[in-house]
């Protein structure tokens, strides 16, 4: 074996410029994907925790339907105190929840005592609800960075359009779920930042303040968003909850409840997986770089050596050694060129990391992208151009050892 | 002494060329006994290269009985013959046809090495006996582009004896050698048949070298016209 990579090196060596050529056209292939992987995947994983932690949390539960109704953010699909305790009891016992926060979202009216618009609240336990969303926090650009009873964080929007200033008196006027219609005078503490998706330009209220405007009797919860310790686990998590809590029947024998990722909640999702599918068609180009330069390489090599073919065939080598001679050698040309590649695709990704190259999306100015090197992506690659490699070299390897030798020697 | 390396009997082999069979060879009958140094000779075209790729089991006769080392193989699989060819017969070629990539040592141990995995003392043991015997020691290290056409075939004469056939083939191992070196060739292959006991089957239009050999076939028009 030793002796047939001696001879595959031996003959790659021999065509020098050839080799480096189509090796440098494979590395280059490979920097390409590494580095696209790299920066796409940072790129998601940015947008995605900004996502997640601004607003929407890694995943929500609510009473079954409610998402599908969530333009109205119907009072009526809340979750009672009894199904909530029965939620908590599911959530308190898994570790790989962080922590989860409960939120009353309603629609009403905003009024400075001039001017009335339109405003979507949330009522939250502020210290859960930090947890579970970070980055709310540092959406607060100006006033206090917490909320408190009788005080209420209020989008740009509606600062900029309703003339508002921290400090000011307003009122929140809601119609309640038996239709009457209450309001509550609040201090404004804070103005938010709005976040790109759903729920980027919502208010925020105490969850007793809310509760009081909509006149609820006993604490009713519109969502329960969570926060995991682990995000890679995130499909597991939500697998496991969707089976304990899927299994919660009402009385008719209906789902109680369900779950959603936040996949499922954000239009960036499509985005996500638009820049998978790219990323699966740089590796499909990959593969066709190298099965295209590595089988030309071998075709070729083949046809200049049918002499040398013709004669060690003659002298009794067996078809599947000069099989294996080509395939190890197309095999060690695809290695060397994805050495290179991996070698200088790892340079190229950490000089962005150097650069540190910003982006901005939507309203998020100032991004900075970290791109990283996955072992896996590595392996995959290597795995890849090594598959194909063989794939490549196979038919003219199979061509070479299936040569009549006297044919070959005649051969000039 | 022994059984003949090679019994032909009646063997004829045609070659079809689009529609019209050319007849090379047309029933031969020869033997051919251990350790002789044989030369078949006859002008271009009369079927010596044919003759030779059928005891080489490169090619099969048509019909006739070819029995070479006391195996029929008039009917071997393309396996079968390359197994065969491995076993029991040397090669040497006109164009010396040295693989150019391994060095003079490389090339007299490939067929110990990619053909019959010899254990790697005796393979050394057997090159280096080789290489001494064709006077090729000092040059050991080279590439087959760095020596003399001579020098080539005195490697390609080593490799063809390194796996101990019963059998060397040459067809007109000197045709591509100035007189003088063709000569010492010559007699490099017939020391080393008296050393080994190697049959030396070949084929040459030289009638110069001629004097050298044994036994001498004349090939006419695909048949022999003596012996
Ligand atoms: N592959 C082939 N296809 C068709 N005809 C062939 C083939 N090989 C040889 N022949 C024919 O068979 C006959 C014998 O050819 P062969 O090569 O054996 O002669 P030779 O004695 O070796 O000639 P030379 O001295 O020129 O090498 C010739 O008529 C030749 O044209
Ligand atoms: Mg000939």
């Amino acid at each position: 074996m030793f002796d047939l990579f001696k001879i595959a090196v031996r003959n790659l060596i021999r065509y020098k410029r050839r080799t480096f050529l189509t090796a440098s056209l494979i590395a280059i292939g490979v920097i390409f994907v590494l580095v696209f992987i790299s920066v796409s995947g940072s790129f998601k994983n940015l947008i995605i925790g900004q996502v997640t932690d601004s607003m929407l949390g890694h995943m929500q539960i609510h009473r079954k339907g409610y998402v599908a109704s969530l333009d109205s953010l119907p009072l009526t699909m809340n979750l009672k105190p009894k199904a909530v305790e029965k939620v908590e009891n599911v959530l308190k016992p898994m570790p790989e929840i962080e922590c989860y926060s409960k939120r009353i979202k309603f629609g009403g009216m905003f009024s400075n005592f001039v001017e009335t618009t339109n405003i979507r609240l949330n009522g939250v336990w502020p210290e859960k609800e930090f947890k579970t969303v970070p980055l709310l926090q540092s959406r607060i650009v100006k006033g206090d960075k917490g909320i408190k009873k009788g005080e209420i964080l209020i989008p740009e929007l509606i600062e900029k359009g309703m003339k508002v200033k921290i400090g000011d008196s307003v009122v929140i006027i809601a119609t309640n779920q038996d239709g009457s219609v209450n309001g509550k005078q609040f201090r404004v503490a804070g103005v938010l930042e709005s976040a790109t998706g759903p729920g980027g330009r919502d208010g925020y209220i105490h969850i007793e303040d809310a509760r009081d405007i909509l006149r609820m009797e006993e604490m009713e919860i519109s969502e329960i968003a969570l926060r995991l310790r682990d995000f890679s686990k995130l499909h597991q998590i939500y697998a496991s909850l969707q089976s304990s809590l899927s299994s919660q029947r009402n009385s008719k024998g209906k789902p109680v409840f369900e779950v959603h990722t936040w996949e499922k909640l954000s239009p960036f999702y499509n985005i996500s997986r638009m820049i998978d599918l790219m990323t699966f068609f740089i590796k499909l180009m990959l593969i066709a770089i190298v099965l295209v330069s590595i089988m030309n390489v071998m075709i070729m090599a083949v046809y200049e050596r049918i002499r040398e073919i013709g004669t060690i065939a003659a002298i009794g080598t067996m078809p599947e050694k000069i099989l294996s001679m080509f395939i190890i050698e197309g095999f060690f040309l695809g290695i060397f060129g994805t050495v290179c590649g991996i070698v200088l695709g790892t340079v190229s990704v950490y000089v962005i990391n150097i650069m540190k190259v910003s982006f901005d999306f939507g309203r998020n100015t100032g991004l900075i992208l970290s791109p990283s090197i996955k072992v896996w992506d590595i392996l995959v690659i290597s795995a890849i151009v090594i598959v194909v490699s063989i794939i490549a070299s196979f038919q003219p390897a199979f061509k070479a050892s299936r040569m009549e030798p006297i044919e070959a020697l005649r051969h000039v | 002494m022994g059984m003949s390396v090679v019994i032909a009997e009646n063997v004829y082999k045609s070659y079809l060329v689009g529609e019209i069979s050319v007849e090379a060879l047309k029933g031969l009958n020869f033997t051919i006994e251990p350790a002789s140094f044989v030369s078949f000779i006859g002008p271009s075209g009369s079927g010596k290269t044919t003759l030779l790729n059928l005891i080489g089991c490169l090619d099969r006769p048509n019909s006739g009985n070819l029995t070479v080392v006391g195996t029929n193989v008039s009917n071997l699989s393309r396996r079968q013959a390359a197994s065969f060819r491995g076993e029991h017969i040397g090669f040497i070629f006109q164009d010396f046809n040295l693989i150019p990539i391994l060095t003079v040592y490389e090339n007299i141990e490939y067929p110990l090495l990619m053909v019959k995995n010899t254990p790697s003392a005796e393979r050394r043991k057997r090159v280096y006996d080789l290489l001494e015997a064709v006077g090729m020691s000092e040059q050991k290290d080279k590439y087959p582009d760095q020596i003399s056409g001579g020098q080539k075939q005195r490697v390609a004469i080593a490799r063809a004896l390194v796996a101990n056939p019963k059998i060397v083939l040459a067809d007109e191992p000197t045709a591509n050698l100035d007189h003088h070196t063709a000569y010492m060739i010559i007699n490099v292959m017939k020391k080393m048949k008296d050393k080994l006991g190697t049959s030396f089957i070949f084929s040459t239009h030289d009638p110069k070298i001629v004097g050298e050999v044994e036994t001498i076939y004349t090939l006419e028009d695909g048949k022999l016209s003596n012996g």
